[in-house]
């Protein structure tokens, strides 16, 4: 078991990303990062200031950006492409496809502001399919890091891996849930909280909600395991399969559609011997305008709907 | 001026290139001849001329690069690089066969000497700025060679990369466009206009040079007039969909069309044809 608990403390996970950056900028010279006119949101700009010869704005391209990227790194560069979640996968699916993917380059796109919590942008900013878009790739690794010590964790790992990864952040700070570093491993699941009557498997920001629905449904005598999964691609299978065995039924949890993220991996994970399961996300919808906790309540993104959904499943089976 | 042997020497390889492309499409039973043998000039001065390249030795760091952003050109770039010694001639008659390494557009885990894998067109620019950046990055002296089709640079990310290029001012980026003023649904002035092209390129900060794309010296002495002048360079070369063989020349119906087996037969004695001439 990990040791985890939510505390007051927050840190914005693009802070981690770009202090993780820039220390491996300095152990590194073949790091090279580059931005799509968004640099002072995705925090690269930090990187550009230290590293002002290995940072190169690309302007408002982003596929474009992603053929640069796929060049620089068939040069033996080890490529950060950022900008914001929509931009990096959906306006530049193409680009990943034929020229980061699909020849394995070691190209690292690290998209900040995905998921329902970008807040007042609303739908057109809100990227809810990425994960889905990403883990569809052949030899992409897909990731969602949970606070920001695991961010900090996550980028020279990826580093380290030589082929195409994507990492996915939230706009808003985020709990830190983890108090020591070294604890991330590509294509590793964590189990937070030991439990026997069902499973919450989460990930990216909704790690934390799932840890607060632990401390609520032990309230109610609900003995809850809680696993963080922050690759998604490949995903801890053995992990997920011992969790529906030993609980008997799993709900999953993330800041995304329903169709083709966590919630479809852990079920094709399962589905030779599936056990009852909720997969929870967004329904099939676009987002709006509005407050981040206001977003995440309406649609459902809170340990309150965990665990009222925990119960439901419970009820059923 | 080059010296007659030079010229004829490369004469020789473009006409093997042409032979080969008719042969390994026609095995293949699918593929795009019209588009390979209009730049089979262009791709036999580059491999057996211009570019500083080891076939032992395809990932040597200070290679210049090529990038067959008109990926569907496999046939006469493989043609080149087996002619240059990077894998037997024997595998062309394998082209697009299942479980085989030449697949129907170029990939670079598979064919020795690809250096990126194309054939979604618009995408090999905006790589062929990222190797030239590395290149600027690491302060060494290799040259990228981007050949683009015509009806390619419609793909808006064409502009995308050729502004990242002027902006970079990547001088070691050339690009070469094979003006073939075909594509597949017809003219390229009647499907989207891209006259005034030269124009456009030269607006977008690049150095623009017009060639006769069939003409070995003319490519040859192109290459001399590029400049270190913080400025990319395209070159547009002035082509004939399905050259070197009549039936196909300025034809649409061969872009992505297999020859039968007349046709084959045809083309093939058309181009020994040439090919005694040029021996005589």
């Amino acid at each position: 078991m990990i040791d985890a608990t939510i505390t007051d403390k927050k840190r914005n996970l693009r802070d981690a990303y770009s202090s993780a950056l820039i220390a491996l900028g300095r152990r590194n010279p073949d790091v090279v990062v580059l931005d799509a006119d968004l640099a002072l949101s995705t925090k690269t700009k930090r990187f550009g200031t230290v590293f002002p010869d290995r940072f190169f704005d690309m302007g408002i391209a982003e596929a474009n950006m992603m053929g640069v990227a796929a060049g620089l790194a068939a040069c033996g560069k080890i490529v950060f492409a950022s900008t914001f979640a929509v931009f990096a996968t959906g306006r530049s699916y193409d680009a990943i496809r034929q020229s980061i993917a699909y020849p394995e380059l070691n190209v690292k796109i690290v998209a900040t502001h995905a998921g329902i919590s970008v807040g007042g942008d609303g739908a057109s900013h809100q990227m809810l399919e990425d994960i889905a878009l990403m883990r569809a790739l052949p030899n992409m690794v897909v990731i969602a890091p949970a606070d920001a010590t695991e961010m900090e964790d996550v980028v020279p790992a990826i580093a380290e891996h030589n082929g195409p990864c994507y990492v996915r952040i939230g706009r808003a700070d985020a709990p830190i849930l983890f108090e020591t570093h070294g604890m991330f491993e590509i294509g590793k699941g964590y189990v937070l909280r030991e439990g026997s009557d069902i499973t919450v498997i989460a990930t990216g920001t909704m790690t934390a909600e799932a840890l607060k629905a632990y401390d609520l449904l032990k309230k109610e005598k609900i003995d809850a395991r809680i696993i963080h999964m922050p690759t998604i691609k490949p995903l801890d299978e053995k992990l997920v399969r011992k969790a529906a065995k030993e609980t008997g039924r799993i709900i999953t949890c993330e800041e995304h559609t329903v169709i083709g993220g966590l919630g479809d991996a852990v079920a094709m994970a399962i589905a030779k011997k599936p056990v009852p399961m909720i997969r929870i996300g967004v329904n099939d919808v676009f987002g709006e305008s509005g407050e981040a906790w206001q977003l995440m309540e309406k649609y459902g993104l809170t340990a309150e709907n965990i665990v009222k959904r925990a119960k439901e499943l419970i009820k059923k089976s | 001026m080059h010296d007659e042997k030079l010229i004829k020497e490369i004469k020789r390889k473009a006409l093997e290139i042409r032979k080969w492309v008719i042969e390994s499409v026609y095995r293949a039973g699918s593929g795009h001849p019209g588009g390979s043998l209009s730049v089979a000039d262009i791709l036999a001065c580059l491999y057996f001329h211009e570019m500083r390249h080891n076939p032992k030795d395809p990932k040597w760091p200070d290679r210049d690069r090529l990038v067959l952003s008109k990926g569907h050109a496999a046939p006469a770039l493989y043609a080149a690089l087996a002619l240059a010694g990077y894998f037997p001639v024997e595998e062309l008659k394998n082209l697009r066969k299942i479980g085989h390494f030449l697949q129907g557009h170029p990939c670079m885990k598979k064919v020795p000497g690809v250096d990126m894998s194309t054939g979604s067109l618009g995408h090999g620019l905006s790589v062929a700025v990222g190797m030239a950046l590395a290149g600027k990055l690491d302060k060494k002296d290799y040259r990228v060679f981007a050949i683009l089709g015509d009806g390619e640079v419609q793909e808006g990310q064409i502009w995308e990369a050729a502004n990242a290029a002027s902006h970079y001012k990547l001088d070691n980026l050339i690009a070469i466009l094979d003006r073939n003023k075909l594509q597949i649904d017809g003219p390229t002035e009647e499907i989207m206009h891209l006259e005034p092209l030269a124009w456009r390129w030269q607006a977008f900060g690049w150095d623009v040079i017009e060639i006769d794309g069939h003409d070995i010296e003319e490519i040859l002495g192109t290459f001399h007039e590029i400049k270190l002048n913080e400025k990319p360079t395209i070159i547009i070369a002035n082509t004939i969909k399905g050259k070197g063989v009549s039936f196909m020349e300025g034809t649409l119906s061969f872009h992505g069309k297999p020859p039968s087996e007349e046709q084959y037969i045809r083309a093939m004695s058309e181009l020994e044809q040439v090919e005694r001439e040029l021996n005589d």
